[in-house]
């Protein structure tokens, strides 16, 4: 059982995931920033390693990512840079990126070195879950990596049960249908669709991300779901020259 | 061998549907219903209707008297360049739009590099009174005015893509993520055969008119419908995949795709997508792109806009690694040589993407009895800034 599986056992509700590119603002800031978070209180992190052509992200990952890529990332150098992760960090950590990142480094590769270093997750939004479970199924559980799928409100019924047989620590409720960095609209709609997924009674616990800024969206999408991730609010907050105080800062406003 | 896609969207390993679940119910919509609406007699007929009486096909297959003196080999053009709006788009952006209003769409989104096109999308969304959105990087939106202009005039909307790199990698990333967040009324149409699947099969077959013509055409001018040649220029490839559809399964016929090396396939500035790319994911599927060893997406460079894409489709990627096609580059000056030499000797001035295609003549060996095709995808008239600047014609 890997951390994250761990934590989800021990730990039901107000689970509190915050998003960061590796690299952004300045490229040895990863571990700095994963610290901080650990400190003021994330109970996982979710490190994303940048793409040129990020399609799910909104203008402020878009910018993390461009920024983070001119700084000389890679996934290679995080990888570096994660191999004193766990004699800092103890809470699970989550790497989250598109595939052909993951592709060109080779997934067993990944897997392996996710693995040496303490990381217990990932998250690839394009890597399609047909191909995950006929391919690369096996090499993720050979390393005890687990891989978090993304349902959306368009996400049919069918679908979302297939997600929950293929997940073994959480499924990732994208709050609505929009790229990241959107504000969350407390719609019926969208309370309607958090509902209908409760009433799946699925096996795996849900976190809502995609449109949580603030207290006020963490507080509603944990009445709905056993905690949120914030990502682009949070990069937006980061301060290049102050960078524990300003992630100080930020998580006392949301807890 | 199978050439085409399976029931899975692949094409031999290339292929699929690389995107994010935002984008599944779209694509799946699609991937289900594609196949029964474009096969269904009452679509088939307004598209042949369309295309006849709209685009005015068929597009003439036209023996370059000239041409075939100086190369010594029969040289025959088939004349896409003289499609309405001037090159072979109109023949995909006729069949998603029908196929957009079978499926409900009222709203329909589109990227484009030079503008081709998004002016192809643009007129049929005028000729049906759709709402349409086209997406151009800032870059491009300031080199190709002309354009521009052109899809406003016909009531699109024209939104800048100012990440990244700010050209047509951008810009279709942003049509991708304005279909994420407008997942139910929008369809979007992609201009070339990339994309998830059921995207490259979708476009190829819409293209495929090309060949299917040019067996017929080919048949009546010399009694065989069987070339032994068949050449066309490629970015994402949907001219190439349009001329080479029919032909495919006929081995005999040596299918060529000429790339576009910029100033050299070494320099730095090029798009030859097989020489210096390698396997990866882009835009939704698996394919050949350039990109750095760490997997980013390398900006390409070429003088014609239609070519400067870092990826080729899927389909392409499985006729290069089986061998079937054969890909080579031309350079800037190569293809602009020919499109000179084409203007001077036919009468006739190609795109410059076009004009890469032919600039390949100049280097094959040609008996006197070979039948060559060359895909002449558009017309000359939207590259004439790029043609008197290099010729120097101002005066």
């Amino acid at each position: 059982m890997n951390r994250l599986q761990q934590l989800f056992q021990h730990k039901k509700k107000d689970l509190l995931s915050i998003y960061f590119t590796a690299g952004y603002p300045n490229l040895n800031d990863t571990l700095k920033i994963a610290q901080a978070l650990e400190q003021n209180g994330a109970d996982f992190l979710e490190i994303g390693f940048p793409y040129s052509d990020p399609v799910a992200d909104g203008p402020v990952i878009q910018q993390s990512s461009k920024t983070a890529l001119d700084n000389g990332m890679t996934l290679a150098l995080l990888f570096e840079q994660l191999e004193d992760l766990r004699k800092q960090v103890t809470v699970p950590v989550l790497l989250m990126g598109y595939v052909n990142v993951v592709l060109q480094y080779g997934v067993e590769n990944f897997c392996k070195k996710c693995l040496e270093v303490g990381v217990d997750g990932c998250i690839i939004p394009d890597l399609p879950m047909y191909e995950y479970e006929e391919l690369y199924q096996p090499v993720f559980k050979k390393y005890g990596i687990s891989n978090i799928f993304l349902v959306t409100p368009q996400t049919t019924e069918e679908h979302i049960r297939k997600i929950d047989e293929l997940s073994n620590a959480f499924i990732y409720l994208v709050s609505s249908s929009s790229t990241t960095g959107n504000s969350l609209e407390l719609s019926n709609q969208a309370t309607q669709y958090f509902q209908h997924i409760s009433a799946l009674k699925l096996k795996n616990p849900q976190i809502i991300g995609f449109g949580i800024s603030d207290k006020n969206t963490y507080d509603t999408a944990n009445t709905y779901a056993s905690g949120a991730i914030i990502g682009s609010a949070f990069v937006k907050n980061i301060d290049a020259n102050h960078i524990e105080e300003s992630v100080k800062n930020f998580m006392k406003k949301i807890r | 061998m199978n050439y085409f896609v399976d029931e899975r969207g692949y094409y031999g390993e290339f292929g699929g549907a690389y995107i994010p679940e935002m984008l599944y119910p779209n694509v799946e919509e699609l991937r289900r219903n594609y196949l029964h609406i474009i096969n269904e007699p009452s679509f088939q007929e307004e598209f042949k209707q369309l295309l006849k009486d709209y685009v005015g096909r068929p597009s003439p297959l036209y023996l370059a008297k000239r041409l075939s003196k100086k190369y010594g080999a029969n040289i025959f053009l088939k004349r896409e360049d003289l499609n309405h709006t001037g090159a072979h788009k109109i023949n995909n952006t006729i069949g998603q739009i029908l196929l957009a209003e079978k499926l409900g769409k009222k709203r329909i989104i589109a990227e484009t590099g030079a503008g081709q096109h998004g002016v192809a999308t643009a007129t049929v969304c005028a000729l049906r009174g759709l709402e349409c959105v086209v997406y151009m990087g800032e870059i491009d939106i300031k080199r190709q005015a002309p354009n521009v202009a052109r899809m406003k005039m016909l009531g699109a909307k024209v939104m800048a893509a100012t990440s990244g790199s700010k050209t047509l990698k951008d810009a279709t990333n942003e049509a991708m993520r304005d279909w994420i967040n407008n997942p139910v009324d929008t369809h979007y149409i992609i201009g070339s055969v990339v994309g998830p699947h059921p995207y490259p099969d979708m476009v190829a077959q819409f293209q495929s008119i090309i060949s299917f013509e040019t067996k017929k055409q080919l048949k009546e001018h010399t009694g065989n419908e069987l070339p032994d040649y068949v050449l066309a220029c490629v970015g994402g490839g949907s001219n190439a995949m349009g001329m080479f559809y029919h032909f495919i399964d006929d081995e005999s016929v040596k299918l060529i795709a000429i790339e576009a090396a910029g100033k050299g396939v070494d320099s730095g500035f090029s798009a030859a997508t097989t020489t210096l790319g390698r396997e990866g994911v882009l835009h939704g599927s698996k394919s050949i792109l350039m990109q750095t060893n760490d997997g980013q997406v390398v900006e390409p460079h070429s003088i014609s806009a239609g070519l400067d894409y870092p990826g080729i489709g899927p389909q392409h990627a499985h006729l290069f690694k089986s061998g079937r096609g054969q890909y080579v580059a031309i350079t800037d000056d190569e293809a602009m040589n020919a499109g000179l030499l084409l203007t001077q000797y036919e009468g006739i001035i190609p795109a410059i993407e076009s004009a890469h295609a032919l600039a390949q003549l100049e280097k094959m060996q040609l008996n006197p009895s070979d039948t060559v095709v060359v895909c002449l995808s558009g017309r000359g008239d939207k590259d004439m800034d790029t043609y008197m600047k290099y010729f120097d014609l101002q005066d």
